[in-house]
């Protein structure tokens, strides 16, 4: 709480911001509270839930494991960001269509934790699935959906229908 | 490949078919607001202050400090709500919005601040001071029933907070004339409701006579009269507005807890909105949980495996106050005479005050207890009889009645449907049982093993009062429809299922319509999301509101036809004559015309369900009679578990199947999701994973790291197998999915881990430490 505050540059979901925030500020508060981001969700602050996952340089990252500061020139990607203006990712597509998406406040850090998986991985096996939302938990679906979801979207980001 | 699955059921334009969720598209952009995503001009943080002891008595209260602190805007404690208590019914109203005289569990609130930001308001917390007097506390049931236990309510003698004492038919005799009668004693775990979402409100009052209040309630009928009684506001002045709800599964977000008390007197004091939300910890250590019961079945079946008589004993750890412990007792007792026939039944149940956080209703409510018991000593009896786990739940199985039958239970429970049978047989037909059960058990350290469960759950659940939920269709000029309702979705589709009965109705597209979220100021009134009461409820509503929009339609139609209402239907959005379908006009032409023609109508359809309130008459609590589900769905699982012999570790395969029977899918895909999540969720996971570990009223495990819950990598790709009974009680034949689910799940991981190793775990969780220990004791007693 006593630090001063410092300069933090970077961008969101390709804006580039620059503010002034103490060096205890969580990045998932500023993207809330000063950048009113709320899709980013707040579940744990303990790492645990995955609510808060964000995209940080293309890897998935729960925003509440860091520090605003330690994003200082990088590039952070938010659910916000995710479609193209008003058409869906594949994965958002996928995770509608294929009936994934229940009460939904797990949903953005799933489809941060599959965006980042698919962006390094376009064909990722079921386990290496699992292993990329492993740190996201539902509390209602039954994670099946959104795993069938994600590898249909893994398949149409291939090329295939 | 995966495919997308297009299974399609029923004849209809809409239902019986998949369809996307109409929130689908806000919730996968983050377009959806929360409760904690709300923030207002002028607005205030709140933060509540808790007790550090699980039994003391409060002596004074000094709030002078804070009062001083910078920032801070108003301070209340219990002495501010005037005596005011509040509970699930009249007669059970033992709790305070924030405790005045005493605690009764760890952490409970005693009073809550505002100041402007949530710095400021933490350390004022820390700044009241409370004279405490210590006082012993009971922490079991066990405990808690010893005589001259401490008292955790004075004016309740022996700790007890719900006893039953039901018979049915001659147990005795029945026992008496039994071939084998077994006794065995079953644990359930202490288990958090686990949504992600922590409980979250701002509330603000607009005029000194209107409180406005958006909060994580998944039943915000029950905040509108709750605050009402509080705040001695007229119901027609508060106004609970109710945003995205990031799940429910019964208690806290139905019930209220300290901070939907905190952010409306806060705000009262200071004139500006306050907000408050928990943090995982606040909910973890004082929200509502699932009871831990200890459960004694006593059960007497032929020499060829039919039952004869159940003799149950449920003693369960209520907490600190009563909440809705009276229910839950209820309905540990109330089903076990389903889904098998059973011809006599007793059932005893304690339901005691500790000094822990109170117990409550959780998904699979009650029944998800007892049909553990029941149906792992189903297989214990099997296995001494020689028979086959399928085998004895198909002999035992209640019949799907002919079409205008009722099959009635021994305690006077109705059924139109009963799909068991057909559940079982199609699981064991997908699931290759016979083969399966025969297949090499062990590979190296790893054992294979595969279990079954049959199980049912009460639908459309009626209480006393008020049960009748309600909805307005209102059609605007230009063709578009809005739909009122006072039902909530917490994350079930319902939301989807309102809007798509009045687009199968109307004749119209499901996009047509826009559903308006709860906001007590203009939707209808509704008892609330519970008891898997809101499809078949408010989805009976639905039908009648668009049946009643759509008669006014068909008039206007008949004038410009010159024909009887009677002969006109509404199709994919064209009006048309029945037996001339060429005579025709667009649905926006006939809308616009009823609202233009001079002098102009105003097309607004109302409905409300009926079916829950006058078939079948109403439960009698006290004495286990009666209906408690509008209607009832069955389930059959089949599970392959994955123990690791050295270690302990138990995992489910994705041999994994169930078949649900909801009446009627009215969304395949949603009823698949929500069989599959109940299952795992809040079924695998008391089987294999969750339970908080307590010490003297302390939670040890209070975040989602020490307390283990369900995740992707573990999760079984359960198939789900759809078996439709057409009940004639539920909206398009439907009933409840999901909660049948959490109650067939606990039985079949359990029986299969028998069945790959040859232990019983009668103790849930099954986690590896006593897997561990009872392999071992197990391989000890052979080695003898």
């Amino acid at each position: 709480m006593k630090g001063e505050p410092r300069e933090l540059k970077f961008t969101v979901n390709g804006k580039p911001y620059e503010l002034k925030v103490k060096p205890n500020t969580l990045l998932v508060d500023i993207l809330r509270k000063n950048l009113k981001l709320t899709g980013t969700k707040i579940g744990c602050l303990d790492s645990a839930c995955g609510a808060c996952t964000v995209n940080i340089d293309g890897k998935a990252v729960r925003s509440c494991s860091v520090l605003a500061l330690q994003v200082n020139n990088r590039e952070v990607i938010t659910i916000e960001g995710v479609a193209n203006g008003d058409k869906l990712h594949p994965i958002q597509e996928a995770m509608v269509e294929h009936g994934a998406i229940e009460c939904g406040f797990c949903t953005p850090g799933m489809v941060m934790s599959a965006r980042a998986l698919l962006d390094e991985n376009p064909s990722p096996s079921r386990e290496e699935v699992r292993e990329a939302i492993q740190g996201n938990l539902c509390a209602d679906e039954g994670y099946v959906k959104y795993i069938e979801a994600i590898e249909i979207a893994a398949e149409r980001m291939r090329g295939g229908k | 490949m995966v495919e997308t699955k297009s299974e399609v059921f029923g004849n209809y334009s809409v239902l019986g078919k998949p369809m996307p969720r109409v929130d689908a598209r806000l919730k996968v952009t983050g377009q959806a607001k929360y409760a904690a995503d709300y923030e207002f001009p002028n607005m205030l943080w709140g933060q509540i202050k808790r007790s550090p002891y699980a039994h003391a008595r409060i002596l004074n209260i000094d709030t002078s400090k804070v009062e001083k602190l910078p920032g801070v805007m108003a301070v209340t404690t219990g002495k501010d709500f005037g005596g005011f208590k509040w509970g699930w019914s009249g007669p059970t109203r033992d709790e305070e919005p924030f405790a005045t005289t005493k605690v009764r569990y760890l952490y409970e609130g005693v009073a809550a601040v505002a100041a402007v930001d949530e710095e400021t308001a933490e350390e004022a917390c820390d700044l009241i001071e409370v004279e405490w007097e210590p006082l012993p506390g009971v922490f079991d049931p066990f405990e808690a029933m010893q005589e001259g236990a401490p008292l955790v309510h004075d004016d309740r003698p022996e700790n007890i907070c719900v006893e039953y004492h039901w018979a049915f038919g001659d147990v005795e005799k029945a026992f008496a004339e039994s071939y084998l009668v077994r006794e065995d004693t079953f644990q359930t775990p202490r288990m958090a409701k686990g949504y992600i979402e922590p409980p979250a409100v701002i509330a603000y009052w607009p005029d000194d006579n209107h409180l406005v209040f958006q909060g994580a309630k998944g039943s915000p009928y029950f905040p509108y009269r709750i605050l009402s009684r509080c705040f001695n506001l007229p119901l027609s002045n508060v106004r609970i507005i109710q945003p995205f709800i990031g799940s429910d599964f019964g208690g806290t977000k139905n019930d209220m807890v300290h901070c939907d008390y905190a952010a409306p007197m806060l705000a009262k004091k200071t004139g500006r909105p306050v907000k408050l939300v928990y943090t995982q910890f606040d909910e973890l250590t004082t929200c509502l949980r699932r009871h831990p019961m200890w459960l004694t079945i006593k059960t007497g079946v032929t020499k060829d495996g039919m039952l004869k008589a159940t003799y149950l004993k449920a003693i369960a750890d209520g907490g600190a106050y009563t909440r809705m412990s009276p229910l839950t007792m209820f309905l540990v007792g109330t089903c076990m005479t389903m889904p098998y026939k059973l011809p006599n039944f007793k059932y005893d149940a304690y339901n005691y005050f500790t000094n822990n956080p109170s117990s409550a209703a959780m998904r699979g409510h009650g029944l998800y207890h007892s049909r553990f018991a029941a149906d792992v000593q189903l297989d214990m009896i099997a296995e001494e009889l020689g028979l086959d786990p399928v085998e004895i739940r198909l002999k035992n199985a209640i019949e799907n009645p002919k079409p205008g039958e009722v099959y009635e239970t021994v305690n006077q429970v109705h059924m139109a449907t009963c799909g068991v049978k057909e559940c079982i047989e199609k699981v064991a037909e997908a699931v290759n049982w016979e083969e399966r059960r025969k297949a090499k058990k062990v590979d190296g350290y790893r054992a294979y093993g595969i279990g079954f469960s049959a199980a049912t759950y009460n639908s459309g659940t009626k209480l006393s009062a008020h049960n009748a939920c309600a909805a307005i269709v209102r059609i605007c000029e230009d063709g578009s429809v809005n739909y009122l309702t006072g039902a909530s979705d917490v994350g079930q589709g319902s939301d989807t299922i309102m809007c798509a009965i009045a687009a199968e109705v109307l004749g119209i597209r499901l996009e047509d319509i826009d559903l308006k979220r709860v906001d007590t100021s203009f939707t209808p009134v509704d008892p609330g999301s519970y008891g898997s009461r809101v499809t078949v409820l408010a989805g009976q509503a639905a039908r009648n509101a668009a049946l009643d929009a759509k008669r006014q339609l068909l008039e206007v139609a008949a004038q410009q036809f010159g024909v009887k209402p009677e002969e006109v239907e509404i199709k994919n959005k064209q009006v048309f004559v029945k037996s001339n379908p060429e005579r025709s006009m667009s649905w926006e032409r006939l809308v616009r015309t009823a609202c233009y023609e001079t002098p102009g109508k105003v097309i607004i359809g109302r409905g409300y369900s009926t079916q829950g309130i006058t078939i079948l008459g109403l439960a009698d609590l006290s004495k286990g009679l009666g209906d408690i589900g509008t209607n009832y769905s069955f389930t059959a699982q089949a599970s392959e578990v994955e123990v690791d012999v050295e270690t302990g570790v138990v995992k489910c395969t994705d041999n994994s199947v169930i078949a649900h029977d909801c009446g009627f899918p009215l969304n395949p895909p949603a009823v698949e999701t929500q069989v599959q999540g109940g299952a795992y969720h809040q079924g695998v996971a008391a089987a294999l994973y969750e339970e908080f570990k307590m010490d003297k009223g302390q939670t040890l495990n209070p975040n989602f790291i020490d307390y283990k819950r369900p995740r992707a990598y573990e999760a079984p790709m359960t198939q789900v197998i759809h078996v439709i009974t057409n009940d004639p009680y539920g909206p398009y034949g439907a009933k409840e999915a999901s909660e049948g689910s959490c109650c067939s799940a606990p039985p079949a991981v359990i029986n299969a881990i028998h069945n790959a190793t040859g232990v019983w775990i009668k103790e849930l969780p099954a986690e590896p430490e006593k897997v561990f220990w009872a392999l071992k004791k197990k391989r000890e007693k052979e080695q003898k």
